[in-house]
């Protein structure tokens, strides 16, 4: 597999169904790919990605992911943010504790993607839904070394 | 990965050979499919008798924790039907991640392909070893 590295545009994804989850896990790996994440950096984004597009499903009964290239610097990024207008999350310091869970799943959900990305962030209001934004960044341009 | 069925994913082939089922997992797995594939296995053990369950993974790019806990679920159902699992290929990109996800799965036996995971579970047909290799001694 040789991922061509090319331009990566914004697009925003639906989360409905099992096929859409699929469909999420692909096309942040083809961004990853293309941004020039290395294989296990491009696995731990995507299975981030899976988690919190699984939490919008389950949980928030459905939204979408918005997939944006961020660079910060010469440093290339993605960010993933994911929107439900769902239920909400009451106690978010809870529902970000190894094995909390609400949905009869391994409570790793929350907790794992944070560990699995550089940044993360979760806004939600009760009632009115729940929006978890991650980035994760590609390695920077290697320092020079003296003698090489 | 299309369905033949429209609305309907396509179910995960479950070989036999000799006494052990073999399922190769490839490339994006429905959460659908991965649940019928429990109930799959669970039926074809019984059915016939298997004694030895290999899911090769190495086809399988992620493991997120819904697949680490169909596997486990399927392993721990395997056992009550007296048949040994071992989870095959997995690649190490996926077992990085799954540590920092927080899931290692330690009641699932792994080989490092299908290869060993047969000379897991032939070592196990003699009696009292299977609790020896499920310890990894």
């Amino acid at each position: 597999m040789m991922a061509v590295p090319g331009p990566v545009t914004a697009a925003r994804l639906p989360i409905r169904s099992d096929a859409d989850l699929a469909w999420v896990r692909q096309q942040v790996r083809q961004c990853a790919a293309d941004l020039g994440f290395g294989l296990v950096q491009q696995t731990k984004l995507v299975t981030a990605a899976s988690e919190l597009a699984r939490n919008t499903l389950v949980h928030g009964g459905g939204g979408h992911v918005d997939v944006t290239p961020v660079t910060r610097g010469v440093t290339r990024g993605l960010r993933l943010s994911f929107a439900d207008s769902g239920p909400g999350i009451r106690d978010v310091e809870l529902a970000m504790t190894d094995g909390y869970t609400s949905g009869g799943g391994l409570g790793l959900g929350l907790s794992g993607a944070r560990r699995l990305v550089d940044e993360f962030g979760i806004d939600t209001v009760p009632g009115r839904g729940t929006t978890v934004t991650v980035t994760a960044w590609a390695p920077g341009v290697p320092t020079a070394r003296p003698g090489l | 990965m299309t369905a033949l069925f429209p609305g309907r994913p396509t179910a995960v082939p479950i070989l036999a050979l000799g006494d052990t089922l073999l399922v190769s997992l490839q490339g994006e797995l429905h959460d659908g499919m991965a649940e019928q594939l429990q109930q799959d296995i669970s039926r074809r053990i019984a059915d016939s008798g298997a004694v030895g369950v290999i899911i090769d993974i190495s086809g399988v790019e992620i493991v997120d924790s819904f697949l680490g806990r169909v596997l486990a679920e399927i392993a721990a159902s395997a056992g009550l039907l007296a048949a040994g699992t071992v989870v095959a290929g997995m690649r190490p990109a996926v077992a990085i991640t799954l540590v920092e996800l927080g899931l290692t799965l330690p009641g699932l036996t792994t080989a490092l392909d299908v290869e060993r995971a047969r000379e897991l579970l032939a070592q196990a047909a003699e009696p009292g070893t299977w609790d020896r290799c499920q310890r990894g001694t």
